[in-house]
C-alpha cells in the first residue's frame, strides 16, 4: 500500500495533470491510444497492431461479431467483442461480421475478435497502470 | 477469405497474445521481451503436446 503511494509520487508531474481516466478510455476506444497518449510510442504501436491484426484476422477468417445477448454464452461473446471498443462499432455499422458460423475456420475467427477485445481491455488498463504510477 | 492451417491459427494467436502479454505484464522491455517469448512458447508447445495427446486418445 505504502509502496505504491511512494511510486504514484515518484511519477513526473506531466503523467500526474489532466484526466485521469482519459488514457483508459483512448485505449479502449482505439488500441494503443491510451499508451500514445502517455508517449510510450513503442509499446502502443505494438499493442496497436497486435489488436488490430487479431480482430482483422477475425474478420477475414469470417468470424461473427456478436449482436445480440440471447443466452450467457451470447451476452460473454458481446462483452469480449465490446472490449475493441471503435474497431466493433465500426465493423458493426459496416456489417461486417454478421454471416452465420458453418466452417471451423469461421469459429476460430470468432474467437480471434473476442481475445482481441479482451487483449484490449487489458492493453487499457495498463494504459491507466502507467497514468496512475502503479507502472512505469 | 482466409483459411489458414490449425498450426498458423495457433501460431498467429500466440504472436499477437504474447505481444500483449509480455508489454502489459512487465516492466522493462527485456524482461518484456523474455516474458513474451515465453507466453509465445507455451501457447505454441501446449497446442502441439495437446494435438498429440488427442492424437493418441483417437487411435
Amino acid at each position: 500500500m505504502a509502496e505504491a503511494e511512494n511510486k504514484r509520487a515518484a511519477a513526473p508531474k506531466s503523467v500526474q495533470s489532466g484526466f485521469v481516466f482519459l488514457p483508459l478510455i483512448a485505449g479502449w476506444l482505439i488500441p494503443g491510444a491510451g499508451h500514445f497518449l502517455l508517449r510510450k510510442w513503442g509499446r502502443g504501436a505494438l499493442l496497436a497492431i497486435s489488436i488490430v491484426c487479431m480482430f482483422a484476422i477475425g474478420l477475414a477468417m469470417q468470424g461473427k461479431l456478436y449482436a445480440n445477448a440471447h443466452d450467457i454464452l451470447e451476452i460473454l461473446g458481446l462483452l469480449g467483442d465490446l472490449g475493441s471498443g471503435l474497431l466493433y462499432l465500426v465493423g458493426r455499422a459496416m456489417g461486417l461480421g454478421t454471416d452465420s458460423v458453418q466452417l471451423t475456420v469461421a469459429d476460430w475467427g470468432t474467437r480471434f475478435i473476442v481475445v482481441a477485445g479482451l487483449l484490449n481491455i487489458i492493453s487499457a488498463v495498463d494504459a491507466h497502470n502507467i497514468r496512475t504510477g502503479r507502472k512505469s | 477469405m482466409f483459411s489458414p492451417s490449425h498450426f498458423t491459427a495457433v501460431v498467429l494467436f500466440g504472436v499477437f497474445a504474447s505481444t500483449v502479454f509480455g508489454i502489459t505484464q512487465r516492466e522493462t522491455p527485456q524482461r518484456m521481451f523474455r516474458y513474451g517469448l515465453y507466453c509465445f512458447s507455451l501457447f505454441v508447445g501446449s497446442a502441439i503436446v495437446l494435438s498429440w495427446v488427442m492424437y493418441l486418445i483417437a487411435r
